[in-house]
C-alpha cells in the first residue's frame, strides 16, 4: 500500500528499476558479497580446503604425530584388495539401507494413508507418530534398544507370550542389524508426515472419478494415489536413502564402538571413525571418505535417474 | 510441495472429505482408529519402556518388561546424576547447553545473511554459487571429518565447544541456507522495491524489511538447530575426550561402557532426562515442528 503513494510514476513508469542505473547495481553486487561473506569463508575455510587436504591425505600415511607421508595408491589398494573388514562394512551398509529404507518407507506411507482417511485427530496421530523421529537418532534411544532387544530384554518378554523362544538379538551376528533396521524404520514420523501433505494434495475429484468408472480400493492406489504421490515418495526416496548410508550412532552405541558382534554392525560409518579416530590411520581413513563420497554421488545419481522412469509429473496445463 | 511458503501453522486448510466411494464410513473410520491407536502404541512403547524403567530398582528391571515399575525407585536419578566418578551430569548438562546455544545463534545469524544475498540481491555469479551451495547440502560430513579434525587439532581447539560452534558461524549448515532462501522468495517483493524507493540500501532491506518477515523460518532454524544438536553424537565424540568438556550423549555412552548391570537403573534415569529439553521444545513448538517438516522437508 505504501509503494503506489511514494513511487516516482512518471519518470520509472512499469520499468522503474532501469533507472536504478549503475551505481545502485553495483552497490547491490557489494552487499551481495558482503552478506554472503560468512558463507564464502566457510565454503573455502571449512569445506573446500578441507576436502582438498582430505584427498591429500588419502594418498599418504598419517597419524596426527608425524608429517604424512606419500604412499601413492596403496591406502586404496589396501582398501579394495587387502582388508576384508573394509568389504564387510559395505556390505553391513548396504544391507542396511536397502531394508531399512523401503521398510521404514512403507511403513510411513501405511500410516500416512490411514491417517488421511480419518481426519478427526489428525494432528494429534501425526505430532505423537513423529516423537520417534525426533528422538531416535539420540544416544538415549540407542541405550534403551540395547536393553530392549538384549538376552533378558522387554522383547523377549512379548515373544515368550506368543511362546516364542527369545535370544540376545543384538549380541547374534544374525539379527544384530536387524535390531537397527528396526530402529530406523521406527523412525517413521518424518516421511510420514511428508507423505501427508502429498496425499492432501491429491484432488477428490480424482478418487471420485475413479470410483465412477468402477475402481475399488487398490485400484484407485495403483493407478490414482501412487502415480500422483509418486513425486513425494521420489523425495522422501532421495532423502532417507542418503541418510540411511549415513547411519552412526545406533550402531556405535549399541555395538559399544566396536560394529560388532563379529562386525555386523559395522556400518560404514562406524568403520571409518574407527580407523581414523580409533587408531589415528587419518590417511585410510580420508581415503575411505572419499571412496564414500564418489559411491554416495553415485548412488544418488542411480536413485535421480531412476526417477524419470516412475515418477509421475502431473502437466500444469490445466493449471 | 517442498516449497516453503509458509512455515507457520497450515492446520486450518478446510478439511477436504475422505476418498469418494466409500461405503459404511462410521464403521470403517471406527477400524482404522484402532489399527492408529495399536501402531501408536508400540511406536511410544520404547519411550514408555524408558521412562518406567528409569524408575525401577536395579534388580527389577531384568525381570520385570512392564512399563510400570513394582516399585518406585526415584533414586536413580540422584543415583546417575553423580554416577560417573569426578563429574556430575550437571557439567555435561551445562557443556550441551552451551554448544546448543553457540550453534543455534551462528545457524540463525549466518544463514540468514546468506540467504539474503541468494534470495534478494542480484551480485555476478550468484547462480553458480547458489548451485555449490545446494551441492554441499548432499555432502557427507564423514568426507570432510578428518581435515577438519587436523585443522581443529592444530588450533588446537579440541576439547573445546569451539569446533562445534564456529563453523555454525560460517553457514556451513546449507540446509538452512535453503530454508530461508525459500521462504524468503515467498516474500512480496514490491515491499523491497518501496523500501528502495524510500532509500533503504540493502543492509537496511535486510534488518527492516526481509528479516522480521522471515521470523517463521528463523525460528525453525532455531528450533531444529536445538534439537539436532543436543542428539549429535558424531562430531562431539570426535571433539571432545576430556571428561569435563563431555556433553550428555558422550557422558551417556561413558556410563555405558563404564559399567556394569547394577548401573542400568540410574543410567536410564540419565537417557531419561537426557531427552527432556528435546521434549519441552518439541511441546512448545510441535505444530511449527511437525508443518516445517512436510512445507521444507526438514527430518528429526
Amino acid at each position: 500500500m505504501v509503494d503506489t503513494a511514494v513511487r516516482p510514476t512518471p519518470a520509472a513508469g512499469p520499468r522503474h528499476t532501469a533507472s536504478r542505473g549503475r551505481p545502485g547495481r553495483r552497490k547491490e553486487a557489494i552487499a551481495g558479497y558482503v552478506f554472503l561473506s560468512p558463507w564464502l569463508l566457510g565454503l573455502l575455510g571449512i569445506t573446500l580446503l578441507p576436502m582438498l587436504y582430505s584427498l591429500y591425505l588419502s594418498f599418504t600415511d598419517y597419524d596426527l604425530l608425524q608429517d604424512p607421508e606419500w604412499v601413492g595408491l596403496e591406502n586404496y589398494e589396501r582398501m579394495f584388495t587387502g582388508d576384508p573388514q573394509f568389504w564387510n562394512s559395505v556390505g553391513a551398509t548396504l544391507l542396511f539401507a536397502v531394508t531399512s529404507v523401503p521398510l521404514k518407507l512403507a511403513v510411513a506411507l501405511g500410516v500416512a494413508l490411514l491417517l488421511y482417511r480419518n481426519r478427526r485427530g489428525v494432528g494429534l496421530y501425526r505430532s505423537l507418530y513423529y516423537v520417534p523421529s525426533l528422538l531416535g537418532g539420540s544416544v538415549a534411544i540407542a541405550i534403551v534398544w540395547q536393553t530392549l532387544f538384549g538376552g533378558q530384554g522387554a522383547i523377549n518378554g512379548v515373544l515368550a507370550v506368543f511362546g516364542i523362544p527369545g535370544r540376545a538379538w543384538i549380541a547374534d551376528p544374525s539379527f544384530a542389524l536387524g535390531t537397527l533396521v528396526i530402529l530406523a524404520a521406527w523412525q517413521f514420523g518424518a516421511p510420514m508426515v511428508i507423505f501427508l501433505a502429498g496425499l492432501k494434495q491429491i484432488p477428490t475429484e480424482m478418487f471420485e472419478a475413479a470410483a465412477l468408472d468402477g475402481a475399488g480400493r487398490l485400484k484407485q492406489f495403483l493407478h490414482v494415489t501412487l502415480p500422483l504421490l509418486s513425486p513425494v515418495l521420489f523425495f522422501n526416496v532421495v532423502l532417507e536413502t542418503i541418510a540411511g548410508f549415513q547411519g552412526f550412532t545406533a550402531a556405535f552405541v549399541i555395538s559399544g564402538g566396536t560394529g560388532g558382534p563379529a562386525d555386523s554392525t559395522l556400518l560404514y560409518t562406524v568403520y571409518l571413525y574407527l580407523r581414523g579416530f580409533g587408531d589415528f590411520q587419518m590417511g585410510y581413513a580420508s581415503a575411505m571418505a572419499w571412496v564414500f563420497l564418489i559411491a554416495l554421488g553415485i548412488i544418488t545419481a542411480f536413485v535421480f535417474r531412476s526417477g524419470s522412469l516412475w515418477v509421475h509429473y502431473a502437466d500444469d496445463g490445466d493449471r | 510441495m517442498a516449497t516453503t511458503t509458509a512455515v507457520a501453522p497450515v492446520g486450518v486448510s478446510p478439511a477436504a472429505p475422505g476418498p469418494a466411494g466409500q461405503k459404511g464410513r462410521w464403521y470403517e473410520g471406527a477400524t482404522a482408529h484402532v489399527v492408529l491407536i495399536a501402531i501408536l502404541l508400540v511406536a511410544l512403547y520404547p519411550i514408555a519402556y524408558m521412562i518406567g524403567t528409569s524408575f525401577k530398582a536395579p534388580q527389577e528391571i531384568l525381570n520385570n518388561v512392564n512399563v510400570l515399575p513394582r516399585e518406585f525407585s526415584p533414586q536413580n536419578y540422584p543415583e546417575g546424576w553423580t554416577g560417573i566418578p569426578g563429574v556430575t551430569f550437571g557439567t555435561f548438562f551445562l557443556n550441551s547447553a552451551m554448544v546448543a546455544a553457540g550453534v543455534v545463534i551462528g545457524n540463525v545469524v549466518s544463514c540468514s545473511l546468506a540467504a539474503f544475498a541468494f534470495a534478494r540481491l542480484k551480485f555476478p555469479l550468484r547462480g553458480f554459487w547458489f548451485a555449490i551451495m545446494i551441492g554441499t547440502l548432499l555432502l557427507p560430513h564423514h568426507v570432510l571429518i578428518v581435515p577438519q579434525y587436523v585443522l581443529f587439532n592444530s588450533l588446537e581447539w579440541i576439547n573445546t565447544p569451539l569446533p562445534l560452534i564456529v563453523p555454525k558461524f560460517l553457514a556451513t549448515e546449507a540446509f538452512f541456507v535453503f530454508l530461508m532462501v525459500q521462504f524468503m522468495r515467498g516474500i512480496p517483493r514490491s515491499l523491497d522495491e518501496a523500501a528502495e524507493i524510500d532509500g533503504c540500501g540493502p543492509y537496511r532491506r535486510f534488518f527492516f524489511v526481509v528479516l522480521p518477515l522471515t521470523k517463521p523460518a528463523l525460528v525453525t532454524t532455531a528450533v531444529f538447530s536445538f534439537i539436532w544438536t543436543w542428539n549429535d553424537f558424531f562430531t562431539q565424540l570426535v571433539y571432545l575426550n576430556d571428561l569435563d568438556a563431555y556433553t550428555v550423549p558422550i557422558g551417556l555412552r561413558l556410563f555405558l561402557d563404564s559399567s556394569g548391570q547394577a548401573a542400568i537403573a540410574p543410567m536410564f534415569a540419565m537417557s531419561v532426562l537426557s531427552l527432556v529439553p528435546v521434549f519441552l521444545f518439541f511441546l512448545v513448538f510441535q505444530r511449527l515442528i511437525v508443518d516445517g517438516i512436510n512445507t521444507s522437508g526438514i527430518k528429526g
